[in-house]
């Protein structure tokens, strides 16, 4: 409840704040939010699985999202920033389907 | 061997299709905890259903749910902002290679027209500049001849080298013709603008008539001392008048017994006017040249 909860308020804070994005992240941010969405993901996946662990969930949320910009921070000093971006959207989209496939195997049994 | 089933009787049913969950496969989730691998059994008649009830369990408030709430929270704020964001971007960056053909072609194409255009506006312009060059030209060559005409025909003020010829007369006797054959020395010598008196500039329509005791100019009355004053060379004006049997032979001469005086001026100040009257009778005629 206190979890959707804080989904509504982020998007309301989101849309009233809207805070200007500031030119050094906004290569990031992208990625940013999918490494979130699949972090988000594996937690509910792992909550139910029954093995979920806020800490686990807050330092996987952390690492994923920084590892995701870092990557893409790597990929733009190389000059293969976009090719890269798309390879980490790539590989967290085929996790976020994975851990969708989970969550729905334990929900609907199917 | 020869009865050999190529295909068996699909009598080996899998317990579920090929979705069947395998307990917790090889998923990277940050989530597994390696400590339990298999925390759910996955056999599946065993509970109802394990995930709803966890599920809905976790609706009761507790430690774990504030910090999903913050994370959910801060996942929210970034997405929506960048959606923003990217909806802020203008919307060449996500458009496909034919519509970017079709916007490029397109400002190629408006290019072209306005260039187009820019050209013929231009030649408009350069001949509107030189048409309104060849005004300025004409009115400067009109203004021009204004200013030469209106010197010869008395409707300007005129300055420049010349003489002032004083003509006393104590005695009354000078008469219009010899006004007249002052002005045609005067003229035969050059002069370009002759005034007499300061008051009546002498023009070619001008008139003397007697009238004792002095000389009547375009009606207007003028009286000893005549004082003609002459704009050309003034060395040929001066001359033209002291010539021997001249104007100042003649005024100074028995039959008027009158004083001349001659004197060249570096600048002669002609003020006097001739007001031209409408004609009445002459009008232009068509030129012949044309």
């Amino acid at each position: 409840m206190i979890a959707v909860l804080g989904l509504v308020i982020g998007v309301v804070v989101g849309l009233l704040v809207a805070p200007d994005v500031p030119e050094w992240a906004q290569p990031y941010l992208p990625i940013a939010v999918v490494a979130a969405l699949d972090a988000v993901f594996g937690a509910l996946r792992a909550f139910l699985d029954g093995i979920f662990d806020d800490k686990v969930f807050v330092v996987s949320f952390v690492s994923n999202v920084l590892i995701a910009a870092l990557i893409v921070y790597l990929g733009d000093q190389l000059g293969v920033g976009s090719q890269l971006s798309t390879g980490v959207v790539v590989v967290l989209g085929i996790r976020i389907f994975t851990n969708m496939a989970a969550i729905r195997r334990h929900v609907f049994r199917a | 061997m020869s009865t050999d089933d190529p295909t068996p009787p699909p009598e080996q049913p899998k317990p579920a299709p090929e979705q069947q969950p395998k307990p917790v496969p090889e998923q990277p989730g940050e989530q597994q905890q390696p400590a339990e691998p298999t925390p759910m059994p996955k056999p599946k008649p065993k509970t109802p259903n394990l995930a709803l009830r966890r599920l809905r369990a976790g609706f009761k408030p507790s430690r774990g749910q504030a910090i999903v709430a913050v994370v959910l929270a801060l996942v929210a704020c970034m997405a929506v902002v960048q959606v923003r964001v990217n909806r802020a971007d203008d919307g060449y960056q996500n458009a496909r290679r034919e519509d970017l053909i079709a916007i490029l072609d397109g400002l190629g194409q408006n290019t072209r027209r306005l260039e187009t255009e820019i050209t013929e506006l231009e030649a408009r312009k350069n001949t509107l500049t030189s048409s309104a060059d060849k005004a300025q030209t004409a009115r400067e060559q009109a203004e021009q001849q204004v200013r030469v005409l209106g010197i010869l025909a008395g409707t300007l003020p005129a300055q420049g080298p010349g003489v002032r010829i004083t003509l006393n007369d104590p005695d009354t006797k000078m008469q219009s013709s010899n006004l007249l054959d002052a002005i045609e020395e005067l003229r035969d010598a050059g002069a370009e603008a002759i005034q007499i008196n300061g008051q009546v500039r002498v023009v070619a329509s001008t008139d003397l008539v007697d009238d004792a005791p002095g000389v009547k100019i375009d009606g207007e009355k003028v009286q000893s001392p005549y004082v003609i004053e002459a704009i050309g060379d003034s060395n040929n004006l001066a001359e033209a008048a002291k010539f021997p049997g001249g104007l100042v032979s003649e005024v100074t001469g028995p039959q008027i017994g009158g004083t001349a005086e001659v004197t060249e001026l570096p600048l002669v100040q002609i003020t006097a006017l001739h007001a031209p009257e409408e004609h009445r009778y002459a009008r232009p005629a068509p030129s012949p040249t044309k």
